[in-house]
């Protein structure tokens, strides 16, 4: 029987399943074990090295293994997070991938009983020149938007990136923040023998099953392919019910344990549950609502039918539960019960059609070690130059209009910044999200993820990436509390993946460490790679952070003519792999400059606390493009000019437009910047004022007025028409 | 002065207009399975996609227990204050004239725009002067406002270049005949807050909890 | 029943699909508009104009238009 192999699974994990089963797995226990033994549940080649992450830290409420991190923001409330990726079924249907993307993230946090108040976006397609991209970035904007909005749930940031290695496989990044009182909190893990298995909210379908499909036992015939859905739509009214149904639930204590419905269905989620509560579960498919006749057990198993969750409750509290569930209107039934077996039975009313041990479907899976070897050839092609000539103004308004970094306007007024009223900075107001939390006091978020400089050095670069966010948060005066990251990567059996996967984590590790930031959470998504090859090794980091007063966050804009201009930190660029080396169509360099990262953590302080004590009128920091390119979108952030002179240069092109970690663009009073100067390294180049730009260096001299500035940035607008 | 509002399944910023409100009175929460209005003195129907827009915007949500109740309020003389997706149901109701149609964009848009005051006459915008210009923010798919043939009475407009979804003559907001009942796509609760931006909607509740001169 | 933009209400929707569709080559087409589709079952059909007028349609923004087939009703999937 090669069954096990079109699902997925090698000869020699076949065997191990046979051997924990003591015989040969039914067609409902091989459903389970490929997908619980997939990599995208049991993380075979990324596990151990997970292990190498820093998890521990004095704010952390919930660390990895639960649906959701958490860290103590104080007064008694706590903030949950987590990002995850989404990026091959939006390959297929970007509108649904991205939305059910956000469904699926909004659930692990509310199913740790936090209430979603934020959702950051990371996206990443091919260039837009390819008409595939253009639609895959539409669809995947309104199917987001569409989510998030319908919910009631604020997109408040996030971050978009256009490369061709994305061109076949875009990644769709969907991170969450919640908010809960600490004591509401709840974890996954079932207990109890005896204990009800209650199902909540929509019916199951065969949404997802896809691959499984070699099961059936039926013949399938062409007509039958639109009987099995690989696309799971999304229904944020339904998750909206449920939202509000199990905050209640807990709100009153009425659960022992929660847990969302996502992928594998209910083999995962039960089998977790299970797992972590060292008891077994048995669920009866007869009893679970359905949504298409004639669904067969294993269907029942695996469907990845959205808006689902599974608590267990106490036989004497069903009642009470049901009650609550029918005032939300959201379905609820009791579906099977907790035992003291230690084994997931699969029954159809009275019949067993599936038995096995919850540790060898959960826990037992092989984990493999990679085996890293550097590339020693170029892995991914020259970028195509699309700037010529040696203007350094021609140069900037270059780069303000290259996707990468022309504004984000266009696709964030699709989103709903502002519902639940506690948005202090919204996109394009500062470099990091601030939510007022009620109760005093604010938390900051950003999203920020790095692909092809991560590409040039998988260990710097991914360094520098949770070095950004953390920089991020600075600016509005945060103080990073915990760490969520997707690690989006290609094929880690390629030994140059395997290398590009290890060094990346050792980066984010080390920097977590150098930060003092915990991992309290995250996802891997492996494999993708098309004909073309791989896409950029793309670790994405959502960092939370707190701050004492809202009312003082920090802002990216220029605020006052005559506020001087000034870099703060040790700011020491350098142009290979870059936003201009880029556009000038440049091979990516074999490594990265190395950073001190002591220091760029003192600069980032320095900057928190300046902010914090209202010391500055903006902050900003230094990322892609450069500085010139940071002044730039200060002044169009502020609608105010600036006039900088650099002084004699060597190197004019890096100083204007290379790229580095520890660098930020600061306004103020003058006498406030020499302040601050005694705390951060710090040298002023200019004034706010007027209505352009100008800006003298070395014997250059040159300039572009606001709305010339304001017409090159806006070059995504087309996109949306 | 004693706010009620309405949620129905799918509301989103009911509790930011319970916030609002509470800024210049007491406001309650009405659950839309209920006929009880706790004895208010003005109900706010508030934006959001109640019921998921399934079907039309609001068409679901005007057939709830609570509605009928707030159509007795509203014939009674009571103010009714319709916010985005309230607009919407007060319009599937009937207690305001026209529709709201698909934004001429077809996609949805949030952003701060400027909405100029027609009538400054109503409960709603007593606490403004005839001209004035408010900053408040939208956000929606389905805001263009189409008034029935025989007109409709319009109290906000957008001002010039500030119309986001195409709603003829640039209607923003209108009310009934007996200038009770009011709908009005922007969203005034989201201005009220100096920390999260303009506080010009601010007004329009302040005109509700002002008492009446005689 | 179908259900339409009255004639006379812009429908954005219909017109982009209009200009879309000769840029894929269909040339000829014209008068597109986009409305929504409710199927169901019913045992008295005469209360199917209400339902449009009540609930299903906006009368004032929507025509509608009723189609029934006598089939007996099928088994099977409901939403």
């Amino acid at each position: 029987m090669s069954r096990h192999r079109e699902l997925g699974l090698t000869d020699a994990e076949y065997e191990l399943i046979c051997e924990k089963l003591d015989r040969e797995p039914n067609a409902v226990e091989l459903a389970m074990f490929s997908l619980l033994w997939s990599e995208h549940c049991a993380y075979k080649h990324s596990r151990k090295l997970l292990r190498r992450l820093p998890t521990e830290g004095a704010s952390v409420v919930m660390g990895p293994g639960e649906n959701a991190g958490a860290v103590d923001v104080g007064g008694g409330r706590a903030v949950a997070f987590k990002v995850e990726s989404h990026n091959h079924p939006s390959a297929v249907e970007p509108f649904q991938g991205a939305a059910t993307g956000v469904g699926g993230i909004l659930r692990d946090v509310f199913a740790i009983g936090a209430r979603p108040i934020a959702v950051l976006d990371s996206l990443r397609f091919g260039e837009p020149a390819s008409e595939r991209s253009r639609y895959l970035l539409d669809r995947a904007v309104a199917g987001i938007g569409h989510y998030g909005n319908s919910i009631g749930v604020p997109t408040v940031g996030g971050e978009v990136y256009f490369e061709g290695p994305y061109e076949q496989n875009c990644l769709i990044n969907a991170m969450c923040v919640g908010l809960a009182p600490r004591e509401r909190l709840i974890r996954s893990a079932a207990a109890g023998p005896g204990n009800v298995l209650v199902l909540l909210g929509a019916s199951t379908g065969r949404d997802g099953i896809g691959g499984a499909s070699v099961l059936a036992s039926a013949e399938l015939d062409e007509a039958d392919e639109s009987k099995r859905p690989s696309v799971q739509i999304g229904d944020p009214f339904e998750e909206s019910k449920l939202v509000e149904c199990c905050l209640d639930l807990l709100e009153d204590d009425l659960l022992v344990s929660l847990q969302d419905l996502g992928a594998a269905g209910l083999t995962s989620s039960a089998g977790e549950m299970a797992s972590k509560g060292g008891v077994g579960i048995d669920i009866d498919v007869a009893r679970v609502p359905l949504r298409e006749a004639d669904m067969e057990p294993f269907e029942v198993m695996v469907s990845e039918s959205q808006e689902r969750m599974l608590c267990v409750v106490e036989p004497g509290r069903l009642d009470a539960v049901r009650g609550r569930c029918a005032r939300w209107e959201v379905r609820a039934t009791a579906i099977g019960e907790v035992t003291g077996s230690g084994r997931l039975r699969v029954l159809d009313g009275a019949e067993v059609v599936g038995d096995v041990p919850v540790a060898a479907l959960v826990d037992e899976c092989p984990l493999y070690d990679l085996v890293p070897a550097a590339p020693t050839a170029p892995l991914y092609p020259t970028p195509i130059r699309t700037l010529t000539g040696d203007d350094p103004r021609e140069a900037l308004l270059a780069l303000l209009a290259s996707p990468n970094l022309s504004s984000r306007r266009p696709l964030f007024q699709q989103y709903d910044s502002i519902v639940q009223s506690r948005t202090v900075r919204r996109p394009e107001q500062a470099d990091a999200a601030v939510l007022a939390l009620e109760g005093g006091g604010a938390i900051a978020m950003s999203i920020d993820g790095s692909g092809r400089r991560v590409a040039c050095d998988p260990y710097v670069g991914t360094m520098a990436a949770v070095f950004e966010c953390a920089s991020n948060l600075a600016c509005v005066g945060a103080e990073p509390l915990g760490l969520t990251n997707c690690l989006n990567f290609g094929n880690p059996e390629k030994p140059h993946i395997a290398w590009q996967l290890e060094r990346a984590v050792d980066g984010l590790a080390e920097a977590c460490r150098a930060l003092d930031v915990p991992v309290v959470g995250g996802n891997v998504s492996l494999y993708n790679e098309g004909t073309e090859g791989p896409i950029y090794p793309t670790p994405v980091v959502g960092m939370v952070g707190s701050l004492p007063h809202p009312e003082r966050a920090g802002r990216l804009g220029f605020a006052r003519e005559g506020d001087a201009i000034a870099i703060a930190g040790g700011f020491h660029p350098s142009l290979p792999g870059g936003e201009l080396a880029k556009l000038r169509g440049e091979p990516l360099p074999d490594r990265l400059p190395g950073f001190d990262a002591a220091k760029v953590r003192a600069a980032q302080e320095a900057i928190r606390d300046a902010v914090r004590a209202g010391e500055l009128s903006s902050a900003h920091d230094i990322a892609e493009g450069g500085f010139l390119v940071a002044v730039a979108e200060s002044c169009l952030a502020g609608g105010v000019g600036a006039a900088l002179d650099l002084g004699p240069s060597d190197e004019p092109w890096t100083q204007l437009y290379g790229e580095g970690a520890g660098g930020f663009v600061v306004s103020g009073p003058r006498e406030a910047l020499d302040r601050f100067a005694e705390r951060v390294p710090l040298d002023v180049f200019g004034t706010v004022g007027g209505d352009a730009l100008g800006v003298a260096i070395g014997d250059w001299s040159f300039g572009a007025t606001l709305s010339e500035l304001r017409e090159a940035n806006s070059a995504l607008a087309p996109l949306f028409p | 002065m004693k706010f009620g509002v309405v949620r129905f399944p799918g509301s989103c910023d009911e509790v930011d207009a319970q916030l609002a409100a509470s800024r210049v009175g007491e406001a309650v929460l009405l659950w839309h399975g209920d006929r009880d209005l706790q004895g208010v003195d003005a109900v706010v129907v508030p934006g959001g996609f109640s019921y998921g827009d399934y079907l039309r915007a609001g068409a679901i949500a005007r057939f709830s227990p609570v509605m009928e109740s707030v159509f007795e309020f509203a014939r009674d003389g009571g103010p009714v204050l319709g916010i985005c997706n309230g607009f919407q149901v007060l319009c599937e109701a009937g207690l305001l004239p026209g529709a709201l149609l698909p934004n001429v964009g077809l996609r949805f848009v949030c952003r701060h725009v400027d909405v100029e005051v027609v009538d400054a006459d109503t409960p709603f915008t007593r606490a403004c002067a005839r001209g004035d210009r408010l900053t408040i923010p939208v956000k929606h798919t389905t805001g263009r406002y189409h008034p029935p043939a025989e007109g409709a009475n319009v109290v906000l407009r957008y001002a010039p270049g500030h119309n986001p979804n195409g709603s003829e003559q640039d209607i923003a907001a209108v009310s009934n005949e007996a200038g009770n009942v009011f709908g009005l796509m922007p969203h005034p609760e989201h201005a009220v807050d100096p920390l999260t931006g303009s506080t010009d909607g601010l007004r329009l509740f302040e005109s509700l909890a002002a008492p009446v001169a005689a | 029943m179908l259900i339409r933009p009255k004639e006379g209400i812009l429908d954005p929707q219909g017109q982009t699909v209009e200009r879309a569709l000769p840029a894929l080559g269909f040339e000829g087409v014209a008068g597109v508009r986009v409305g929504r589709l409710v199927e169901l079952e019913v045992e008295d059909p005469a209360q199917l104009p209400a339902m449009c007028e009540k609930l299903l349609a906006n009368p004032l923004i929507e025509d509608y238009e009723i189609q029934t087939d006598d089939r007996p009703a099928a088994n099977g999937a409901g939403a």
